[in-house]
């Protein structure tokens, strides 16, 4: 195809970024009516694309849509760019949330000009992570994504949002800083900076590096930073929590995912061999994650704390999928991290829009407002039924694939146990949920908010938009799965299984 | 003997000494910033000419004519223009001696491009003086008394270095019989290594050598005099010497050390081994002195300490590799280049500001988002670039020098690095967030003259160029890194 689909799908947000930043004498009206423009063609030219991916068993495995251009010839290093079934859904998910971030930003008046130019810069380089096939491409937008996090956080927060945006930046720093240290040491065992080469061709000269085993958890430090992964898992509360809302969900929607994405992309299939070797590891952090993320969210009273904390749960989903290490677990953890994206975009939408209309966020001082915005509390309720696994919602999909996978998994003995152990996350997760529900929306009316607004047209546009998603992966979740099988078939193939 | 090839060199002496008698004539002293320029820009032409020749030596082998002096000498031709296009506000400052400012900042940039250049010990020495001898007096232009003590401790603690330098050359001219650096390094491989070690006075001049150099290039333990001298000297200054003497300093030390001591490998292995030790103490030390500063200027010169130990990671694999690889020298140049930029380009930001705000406080940068959003935004873009970030210069610069230390099984040494990577955030960014989260000061609008806001834009732009597609600019260093003359 001669139209470079994936360049303009990635670069379209930064152009506009740049247009918002520089032209003078845009009114804050045309600056958001701009970032939806730059937000909405990137969305729709992601779905042309879902629908043109080829799905034929010859097409299976291999990247499409590939762009590939020499970039610096000193170190054979690519601008190498393309999908495949697990980028994509991945892509998809990103324009989607990107195009509904503006939406929901709409009310943002403080700065309006530098707001937008930060988000859709966020944007470009989220979706240049899930589709560089380049190592040193991916660790550029993997680093970029740092500066517009920190300054959307620290200037447009709530609370403490300038501790909790250093500390974002820290810790994604760290995890960063140990990943490049792996990617170098990559580079040199192979002398390619080409994932798909890498993974291809095997590693039979890593060995004169350094173990293998050493750079597969260089790199994971970086990709278990940002999942996040117990105990790295400290700064996602805070930021989430400080984040405006809509800096939340493409945090908790799309960002948390680019750890995942690279445990998959870069850890399993580069490293099959250490990968089966440390899966016990990693599949008992898992569990700590679920079990733990739930206890921990259990305790929470903040609105949006709560939501965050229930993002390490069910980030524990994705871990444990990937690591059993089979066909089945590998697409159920990729479909969670779609639906997971949506789901707990839904409910930072959602929690953002109460914290607007009311002005509160404590559970303690919420309560009865079903009656004053009976909408949000229905799509609300959607969403928390969606997140803790309900049949015909995408996270009964996924959770599903996850557990049957991981439970028939021979990475070893006790995973099983495991699996079971996870399941009974879910009893955690009905728990606070429906806490959280009940506190928000139930109990007797409160004098205070009896005037309190409910969804406006706009608002319901957005929320429509992601109910409608999560209703159509759960009740046709083929629609995603058939795509990610077509991704997960070769590293299958490489984990030899 | 080819006397053009000395041109660039002689054209700048020109100019600088056209520039101190114009200013006995001339009234209107905007003439001297475009003279200077056009004198740059002459020994600029000059040296692109040269470029691509086959390399030559040149008075008797003391000079080289070879990419390697040549990139550089466009390095420092590049930075002496910035320095003078940021330094036309800041010249009114002084009352008198504008001429003189412009002459030494020439001539002081012409002691750089011989440094880069001499390949004998004592034109390597009155190179080094001429730098440094122009520099002691810029420190000092201000006149004030910080300015001043500024300027005194620079010149004691260059004096005790420009010593120690002189007794290391004596004691390897003492064992050699030479002071070519390319007849040093035949009779150190004649010496068998028992020869060698059976002569401590050659190890304690290579020792006393490097210690010399290290007060150039602001490695520890040779760097007590950064943060006081940086802060005292004029901001054009600071400036200067924060990238142009240091990339000089790094220049005299690549070629001292790898035409003269490259060879056997076991000696260039141990002093390769000894930058690593020292790159990873100057890192670490420098970042973490410059967490707590509250001065801009004293802030950057920590920063900078902290940097010479990033492009030390590149001295040292130069000593870890053979003389044939070139990733640690191209590396390394890369870095000095992406780093003139980025630098030059935050301390123009600070000059533009201070103009205004006369102070040079971390506090009083609040809200400089608002007063002015263009410099806010470059002197952001540069703190980004010195963090390492993408799209900036020094993320490029960082992946390239790190990627040569870890084929050469330094990774240890890269994951300091990357660690205190990590450390230095936290300081750059507090200045960028009180620069965009902080409340105004005042409401006043900052403004900048156009020379200022021309240099800012070439850095910038340099800064983005090389942090997006660096590769002509690397092909270039691996240029320049592979065409030495010995």
């Amino acid at each position: 195809m001669d139209f470079s689909f994936i360049s303009t799908i990635i670069f379209l947000p930064v152009v506009g970024a740049i247009l918002i930043a520089f032209l003078p004498g845009l009114s804050p009206r045309m600056i958001k009516r701009l970032a939806a423009l730059f937000t909405f063609v990137p969305f729709v030219l992601s779905i042309v694309l879902f629908c043109n991916f080829d799905l034929a068993p010859g097409a299976v495995g291999g990247i499409q849509f590939e762009e590939k251009l020499l970039w610096i010839p000193a170190i054979n290093a690519h601008y190498h760019v393309g999908v495949d079934g697990l980028s994509l859904p991945l892509m998809l998910l990103m324009t989607f949330l990107g195009f509904l971030a503006v939406l929901i930003s709409w009310k943002v008046d403080l700065r309006p000009r530098e707001f937008f130019a930060w988000l859709l810069l966020l944007e470009t380089s989220i979706l240049g992570v899930f589709c560089s096939l380049d190592l040193l491409l991916f660790f550029l937008f993997w680093e970029i994504e740092v500066i517009p996090m920190y300054f959307l956080i620290s200037i447009w927060g709530t609370g403490r949002k300038e501790y909790s945006a250093i500390k974002y930046v820290i810790y994604t720093l760290f995890g960063s800083s140990m990943m490049l240290a792996g990617i170098l040491s990559l580079y040199f065992a192979t002398g390619s900076l080409s994932m798909v080469d890498i993974a291809q061709e095997g590693l039979a000269m890593v060995q004169s590096v350094m173990p293998a085993a050493a750079i597969f958890f260089l790199l994971l430090t970086g990709f278990a930073v940002k999942l996040p992964v117990f105990p790295f898992h400290t700064w996602l509360p805070d930021a989430h929590t400080d984040a405006p809302t809509a800096v939340s969900v493409v945090l908790a929607g799309a960002l948390l995912k680019m750890g995942g994405y690279g445990m998959i992309r870069v850890c399993v299939s580069i490293f099959p061999e250490v990968a089966w070797a440390y899966a016990p590891i990693l599949i008992v952090l898992a569990v700590v994650n679920v079990l733990y993320g739930a206890a921990v969210t259990l305790r929470q009273t903040d609105l949006k704390r709560l939501i965050a904390y229930s993002s390490i749960s069910h980030m524990g989903y994705v871990l444990l999928g990937i690591f059993a290490l089979g066909g089945v677990s590998l697409v159920g953890a990729t479909l969670q991290m779609f639906s997971h994206g949506v789901i707990t975009g839904l409910l930072f939408a959602m929690a953002g829009l109460v914290m607007h209309n009311t002005g509160e966020r404590g559970l303690r001082k919420l309560g009865g407002l079903v009656r004053q915005m009976p909408v949000i509390a229905v799509v609300f309720s959607v969403a928390g039924l969606a997140s803790l696994g309900l049949p015909t919602t995408s996270g009964f999909a996924a959770e599903f694939l996850v557990y049957i996978g991981s439970y028939s998994s021979p990475v070893f003995e006790g995973i099983r146990f495991c699996t079971v152990l996870c399941v009974l996350g879910i009893v955690v997760t009905a728990g606070y949920i429906l806490w959280m529900l009940q506190r928000v929306f139930y109990g007797p009316v409160r004098e205070q908010f009896s005037g309190v607004a409910d969804a406006g047209i706009l608002e319901r546009v957005y929320m429509f938009a992601f109910v409608a998603v999560i209703m159509l992966v759960g009740i046709y979740p083929a629609i995603l799965t058939d795509v990610i099988k077509t991704g997960v078939m070769p590293v299958v193939g490489l984990l030899g299984g | 003997m080819n006397f053009w090839l000395f041109t660039p060199e002689i054209s700048l002496a020109v100019f600088a000494i056209v520039v101190i008698l114009l200013d006995l004539v001339v009234p209107r002293k905007g003439l001297l910033t475009l003279v200077s320029i056009a004198g740059i820009a002459v020994a600029a032409g000059f040296s692109v000419v040269m470029w691509g020749m086959s390399p030559q030596a040149i008075f008797s082998n003391m000079l080289a004519v070879d990419s390697f002096a040549l990139f550089f000498k466009l390095l420092f031709l590049g930075i002496a223009a910035l320095v003078i296009l940021a330094s036309t506000d800041y010249v009114s400052r002084f009352a008198r001696f504008q001429g003189e400012y412009h002459a030494l900042v020439l001539l002081s940039c012409l002691g750089m491009m011989l440094m880069a250049a001499t390949m004998e010990l004592i034109s390597i020495y009155v190179a080094l003086e001429l730098t440094s001898i122009s520099l002691y007096i810029l420190v000092g232009f201000l006149k004030d008394a910080r300015s001043s003590e500024a300027s005194l401790k620079y010149l004691l603690l260059g004096a005790v270095a420009s010593a120690t330098l002189l007794y290391g050359m004596a004691l390897v001219f003492g064992v050699t019989g030479e002071t070519r650096l390319g007849e040093i390094a035949v009779v150190i491989q004649a010496l068998a290594p028992d020869g060698v070690l059976a002569n401590p006075a050659l190890i304690l001049g290579v020792v006393l050598m490097a210690a010399g150099f290290g007060f150039k290039i602001a490695a520890v333990p040779f760097h007590m005099w950064v943060p006081d001298v940086y802060e005292g000297a004029p901001t054009p200054v600071t400036a200067y010497l924060s990238v142009g003497s240091k990339a000089a300093g790094f220049a005299v030390i690549l070629r001292v050390f790898y035409s003269a001591f490259g060879l056997p490998g076991w000696l260039s292995l141990d002093w390769g081994l000894v930058f690593a030790v020292l790159a990873s103490i100057g890192m670490t030390l420098g970042n973490v002195a410059a967490i707590p500063q509250t001065n801009i200027k004293r802030m950057l010169g920590y920063s900078s300490i902290a940097q010479a130990g990033y492009i030390m990671v590149g001295l040292a694999t130069v000593g870890l590799s053979s003389a044939a690889d070139v990733a640690g020298r191209s590396g390394l140049i890369f870095f000095l280049t992406s780093y003139a930029f980025t630098n030059l380009g935050a301390f123009i930001a600070i000059i533009a500001i201070s103009n205004k705000v006369a102070s040079d406080r971390i506090g009083d940068y609040s809200g400089m988002g608002r007063r002015a959003p263009l410099l806010a935004l470059a002197l952001s873009l540069c703190l980004i670039s010195l963090i390492g970030l993408p799209p900036a210069a020094g993320f490029m610069a960082k992946f390239y020098i790190f990627s040569g230390a870890v084929q050469h099984g330094l990774l240890w040494l890269v994951v300091v690095a990357v660690i205190n990577s990590v450390i230095s955030a936290y300081y750059y960014l507090r200045v960028v967030r009180v620069m965009w989260l902080g409340k105004p000061v005042s409401e006043e609008r900052v403004p900048s003259s156009g020379a200022l806001k021309l240099a800012l834009v070439i850095s910038c732009l340099g800064v983005l160029v090389l942090g997006i597609i660096p590769g002509y600019i690397i092909k270039l260093a691996e240029m320049a890194a592979s065409m030495f003359v010995f």
